[in-house]
């Protein structure tokens, strides 16, 4: 039975990979079309620009690896190998800062740290100053410190997970061997999640790479611009395509890299091995405690506290001007939760089924078409959604019949093809690593008892994927009510999202009144984050 | 039954729903929440359903340029004067012939007849590009045409938006038919020379920048500094205060105004519709609309405007530049290569 579908799996594999790395395709078939235009356009920016952008995205992505590693793991390896007061909310509440879009937190720290804003208003009164007080929060430093903020969950969550599952009995073992607790820690404990480092920062850079929102309202000049100007203001999407292949090839470095971490991974056992109570956290007490809490709560206030308050303060200074439209905050607040939830479940059943047949086919091939699919993540929307018109315009173009270019727009078909096309990368990543800690040994044993292909997935994979299922469907979930470029241009008529109006608003520099639907945002974004912090707890 | 689902399914996914009066599809680049109001007066009056994407200029007219002949597209609505040229160059719009139009908006605020006899592109209302500055530092006549903001006397005072963004770019496009290339890029040079930042922010940032002390002269659209004179936050309204306003060039070839307009779409398949609608949108209330609620300039001549930011801000009236809008439209690669050259970010 099995073995007739095989060829049609096979096919359908094929046909979907296809689907998703089609935008990535056009960026590369664009240099097919290479002409004079393009070409001269290229080389005026390499002549005057393109040195800086390069070295603006390498900075930011430097800081940016510093800020989310250090964050990240220390935040991970206190809630996890220590107690100290308030570890259990602190637990959950260092993943708050995923539900914050990193351009909103730029609004919000812009309007309160700029020249004019209250802070420095307040020190020069204070002091008697003139003049700036602080430097210029927009800048690439400016810059550094949100994505820092709002991406090192990506390192925590991943870190965590690596440590809660493995480090507690090794850690158990080196101190009855003897090892003092920082050799504990520098020697069993960080090695341990390195992969997890590893997997964690690539994401988080990723996701700076493709931003638009703060590099563009900061002012700061990434490789990201240069592709935004290419396109928008030369008008040539061709060079815009052409740069982007650049960006391409940082994003196949860095991936490459974070499989190499993956598969480093391979030396765990399955089992999750948190369950051995004789391995106990060292308690923190006095000021140690004090310390661990400290250095926990100060990424959640910085992240989440504070950039919410900001928020409701900018509100409650516009509020008195406006109508704030209810009904239609319910309508823009239930079109982001569906539109990412049934993204977020397609993109976790395609990642299961993808990298369930790369289990089993682990050709070359397979593993090269995953790698393909998975570049998507760190595609500028914007390149994203001219992958998608450029080839479908044609189509259309050729036959016109088929209404290809109806479909894409005027349906929610070209939307959530969009999302997958950026965001299977992330289930990938999370649903890949969870099989990684699989051990293939497992795949013989059940085999050998008779138990193989379907049904091999559902009885004894799935049951020890729940963790990072979760853990997949929440950040699709998340990152697609935050994705603004493509909703903006690819969305059905009447959908407004969450993330396109307090965009609107913002765009048309009403701050206040953006704080409305950016506040939206975050709040739709806690109940899924909460609900993942529940179930990794109860897992443990 | 089948049938039955298939129709849910189908309401469920275009999100298009018909009503009495037949419906009307727009692509809005209007980012302007005041909006709101003209689309449901329009469906009060006439029964129109009106179904609406409201996206960027630029985000429009790629879905349209892909949707071909495929585009439910009825009503296509920009802001900014290089886009509608370049969807009228691109073929994206309808040339139509309305008398209702042609007599209400003045022929350089609307494309040059095709050679079919209709209009691309109609401008639906205009905004001039003026300088703001601090008053207790800056003399009015430092500042009182664009050349002076590159002057040696403005060094360390001038703020300004990134200049890559549509506004800017019209505004140096222009810049370059009245000063030719050579003289535009000296003087990009110069604004560069006296910026007290690199670009970052919107017009208000740059107003607010002026009021707080940070910069002495900032450019921006005329219906920001407008929002913040009628603001009910009294902050917002201290800050329009304390900085004067100049349209510059009054003594030569006038300040820089750039329109929002609209077409119809090039494969609308609800003609008769979208030129009710934009014919609705010249109407005195439509264009009393632009001026309260928006804080634009009406393109209708002779209405009586009662907004009292814009009649503050002019006396009563001022001379605006007169020059193609197509111009405008293809300086833009070039301008954006001065930029680069010169350092403008």
């Amino acid at each position: 039975m099995m073995r007739l579908f095989r060829p049609l799996f096979r096919l359908s594999l094929w046909i979907v990979t296809f689907l998703l790395a089609m935008p990535v395709l056009t960026v590369l078939l664009s240099w097919l079309q290479w002409n004079g235009v393009s070409a001269q356009i290229l080389w005026e920016m390499s002549q005057n620009v393109l040195p800086e952008y390069v070295r603006t995205s390498v900075l930011l992505c430097a800081g940016v690896s510093l800020g989310v590693i250090s964050i990240g793991v220390v935040s991970a390896a206190l809630v996890t190998l220590f107690d100290f007061p308030l570890r259990r909310t602190l637990e959950w509440a260092l993943l708050l800062p995923l539900a914050m879009p990193a351009y909103v937190v730029a609004y919000a720290y812009t309007d309160f740290l700029q020249f004019g804003g209250p802070v420095q208003n307040t020190l020069r009164e204070w002091m008697g100053l003139q003049g700036r007080v602080l430097p210029e929060v927009r800048s690439v430093w400016g810059a550094v410190c949100v994505f820092s903020l709002v991406l090192y969950p990506y390192v925590y969550l991943l870190v965590r997970a690596a440590m809660a599952e493995r480090a507690h009995h090794l850690m158990e073992a080196a101190r009855l061997l003897g090892a003092p607790l920082h050799r504990r820690i520098l020697s069993v404990a960080l090695p341990l999640a390195r992969p997890a480092i590893a997997a964690g920062t690539a994401l988080a850079l990723m996701e700076t790479l493709a931003d638009f929102g703060v590099a563009s309202y900061f002012g700061v000049q990434t490789f990201t611009a240069g592709i935004y100007k290419a396109w928008l203001v030369m008008d040539n999407r061709i060079a815009a395509a052409q740069l982007a292949t650049g960006l391409l090839l940082a994003v196949t470095v860095l991936v490459s890299l974070e499989q190499r971490a993956q598969s480093r991974l391979r030396f765990a056992t399955g089992r999750s091995d948190a369950q051995s109570t004789e391995a106990r956290a060292h308690t923190l007490k006095g000021w140690h405690g004090l310390l661990a809490f400290g250095l926990c709560f100060v990424p959640v206030l910085l992240g989440f506290v504070l950039p919410v308050l900001l928020l409701c303060r900018a509100l409650l200074e516009s509020v008195q001007s406006m109508a704030v439209p209810w009904v239609r905050f319910v309508h823009w607040s239930l079109n982001s939760i569906v539109l990412g939830g049934v993204t977020a479940l397609l993109a976790v059943g395609l990642a299961l089924w993808l990298s369930s047949q790369a289990r089993f086919n682990g050709t070359a091939l397979t593993r090269g078409l995953l790698r393909t699919v998975g570049l998507g993540y760190a595609v500028p929307g914007a390149v994203i959604v001219v992958g998608l018109l450029l080839p479908l315009g044609w189509l259309q173009s050729v036959w016109p019949q088929s209404g290809a270019g109806y479909w894409l727009t005027a349906t929610v078909l070209g939307l959530v093809w969009a999302y997958m096309v950026r965001f299977v990368a992330v289930a990938l990543q999370s649903v890949g690593s969870g099989y990684a800690r699989i051990p293939s040994t497992l795949d013989e044993s059940a085999r050998l008892l008779g138990v193989s292909g379907w049904r091999l997935v559902t009885t004894v994979h799935a049951p020890l994927l729940r963790k990072p299922v979760a853990v997949a469907l929440l950040l699709v979930l998340v990152d697609v009510m935050k994705e603004l470029p493509a909703t903006l241009v690819l969305r059905p008529f009447n959908t407004d999202t969450l993330a396109v109006m307090a965009y609107q608003l913002a765009r048309d520099e009403r701050l206040g009144e953006a704080a409305l639907p950016s506040l939206a945002l975050v709040v739709a974004g806690l109940l899924p984050v909460i609900l993942l912090s529940r179930t990794l707890g109860r897992e443990k | 039954m089948r049938h039955w689902s298939w129709a849910i399914v189908w309401g469920l996914m275009s999100g298009v729903a018909m009503a009495q009066g037949g419906v009307l599809n727009l692509y809005s680049a209007r980012h302007y929440p005041t909006d709101e109001a003209l689309y449901s007066d329009f469906s009060k009056a006439t029964g129109i359903k009106i179904n609406r994407v409201d996206s960027d200029d630029a985000g429009i007219l790629a879905r349209l340029k892909s949707e071909g002949s495929a585009s439910p597209a009825d009503v296509i609505l920009l802001v900014d004067a290089a886009r509608l040229w370049k969807g009228e160059v691109d073929g994206l719009f309808m040339p139509v012939q309305s008398k209702i139009l042609e007599s209400a908006v003045p022929a350089q605020l609307r494309a040059k007849p095709a050679d079919t006899g209709g209009t691309a592109w109609f401008g639906l209302s205009t905004r001039a590009r003026v300088v703001v500055y601090d008053k207790l530092k800056v003399a009015r006549q430092e500042v009182d045409t664009y050349e002076k903001l590159a002057e040696p006397q403005n060094k360390g005072r001038l703020c300004i938006r990134s200049g890559s963004h549509p506004y800017n770019l019209s505004l140096f496009g222009a810049m370059t038919e009245h000063l030719g290339p050579v003289k535009t890029e000296l003087w990009l040079k110069g604004l560069v020379d006296n910026m007290v930042r690199s670009p970052k922010g919107g017009d208000t940032d740059q107003i607010k920048a002026v009021a707080s002390g940070e910069c002495a002269v900032a450019v921006t659209n005329t219906y920001y500094l407008a929002r913040l004179m009628r603001s009910s936050n009294p902050a917002e309204k201290a800050m329009a205060e304390q900085v004067g306003v100049v349209f510059p060039n009054q003594s030569s070839w006038g300040t820089h105004i750039n329109v929002a307009g609209g077409a119809v779409a090039r494969y609308s398949k609800n003609n008769d519709n979208a030129l009710k609608f934009l014919e609705y949108l010249v109407s005195p209330e439509a264009q009393n609309h632009f001026a309260n609620g928006n804080n634009e300039w009406p393109v209708v001549q002779g209405l009586k405007l009662d907004n009292p930011a814009l009649k503050a801000m002019t006396g009563g009236s001022f001379k605006s530049e007169l020059i193609p809008i197509s111009a405008v439209g293809m300086n833009q690669i070039k301008v954006q290569q001065m930029m680069d050259r010169v350092g403008f970010k």
